[in-house]
């Protein structure tokens, strides 16, 4: 019986203005109920404002064997950074 | 802090929020029984949860009642060192969990009651138990919400599932009346505006657990209210066979090892 509930990926607002964060997965048998456990594993502890619960099928995931060509060609391209202007004081969560 | 005018108001309320207490009480302990054996760690987190949200519920309540008592009770006494026929919960609460289908009929029932309660006691002339109700009707809304979602999983799922769930109904159906029903306890906690008549919440009770027989497929039992001897129930402290077993499990600790801390 177990282990035909299908899984869920749950993403977790910690509060206004930031996004939503993965914080884990769970198994429930529908989306009502996938929220409810979110909201019962993943945040008994004040730990959002908000929840969001996404079927990990719906998920389409980069292969791992893709790491190279997919990644390794922002190694060299130094100018894609801001780093060459200030951040203003005040902007935390650039 | 007082309420009322009077020692007699002090022990009518004082009766009302034992009778409270030991709902919350024996209803959370009833759920706490359950947690290991859901179908999935999720739901026994979940039912982990609300099996503590009724403790936390409990507590103040069975303290505030010890208080007015005046005769040096606190919570642990009152909990751990009363017999059977002191409690004076209704017999829904105390039914057994006998499936998972009896443990959510017994808790769509309750929490759909429990949740209507606290919404009037919010504006409770006891200031304790107004506290106690503006934070539990909050929980009490998300029971209700858990509760009615597995009615519906249950009723709307297989054809197991869905005859449990209606057996579940009519073993729990009969102890339904027992909840709306005010003794002179509660009827003096009403007047003193300490505490509300329950038969007042009948009306919202009926409606919020209709729409969720009708989204779950079910039909309302057909059962009559169940009587016990001289109509009396557990708000007389007369309980079912099962409630002896539960007490036993949840008072031996204490009892074998009075006084003990950690």
């Amino acid at each position: 019986m177990s282990g035909e509930w299908p899984l869920w990926e749950v993403f977790v607002r910690a509060r206004r203005g930031l996004s939503h964060t993965h914080v884990g997965s769970l198994h429930a048998a529908d989306a009502g109920h996938a929220l409810h456990n979110a909201r019962d594993l993943y945040t008994r502890r004040q730990e959002g404002v908000s929840v969001w619960v996404v079927p990990a099928a719906a998920i389409t995931a980069s292969a791992p064997e893709d790491k190279a060509s997919f990644f390794d060609p922002a190694d060299d391209k130094v100018y894609r950074h801001p780093t060459f202007y200030e951040v203003p004081e005040g902007v935390d969560h650039l | 802090m007082t309420t009322g005018t009077g020692p007699g108001t002090d022990a009518a309320t004082a009766g009302y929020l034992l009778r409270l207490g030991d709902d919350a009480l024996i209803a959370g302990h009833r759920m706490a029984e359950v947690v290991t054996r859901a179908p999935q760690l999720e739901e026994d987190v979940a039912l982990a949860n609300i099996a503590l949200d009724l403790l936390g519920q409990a507590r103040p309540l069975l303290t505030r009642a010890g208080e007015l008592e005046g005769e040096g009770r606190d919570e642990d006494t009152l909990a751990y060192l009363r017999d059977e026929p002191e409690f004076r919960n209704c017999l829904l609460v105390e039914l057994p969990n006998t499936d998972f289908a009896h443990t959510i009929a017994r808790h769509l029932l309750f929490s759909c009651y429990a949740r209507e309660l606290y919404a009037a006691l919010a504006a409770s002339t006891d200031d304790v138990l107004a506290g106690v109700a503006g934070k539990a009707v909050k929980e009490l809304d998300y029971h209700r919400d858990h509760a009615a979602q597995w009615t519906v999983r249950l009723g709307d799922g297989t054809e197991e599932s869905a005859a449990r769930m209606a057996a579940a109904l009519d073993a729990a159906w009969p102890h339904v009346d027992e909840m709306f029903t005010a003794d002179p306890v509660i009827s003096a906690a009403a007047a003193s505006g300490a505490g509300v008549d329950p038969a007042g919440l009948r009306p919202a009770w009926d409606s919020a657990v209709d729409a969720v027989l009708a989204e779950a497929g079910l039909h309302r039992p057909d059962l009559p209210p169940q009587a016990g001897p001289g109509g009396r129930g557990g708000r007389h402290g007369l309980h079912t066979q099962s409630f002896g077993f539960l007490l036993a499990e949840m008072q031996h600790v204490h009892r074998s090892h009075p006084g003990a801390a950690w």
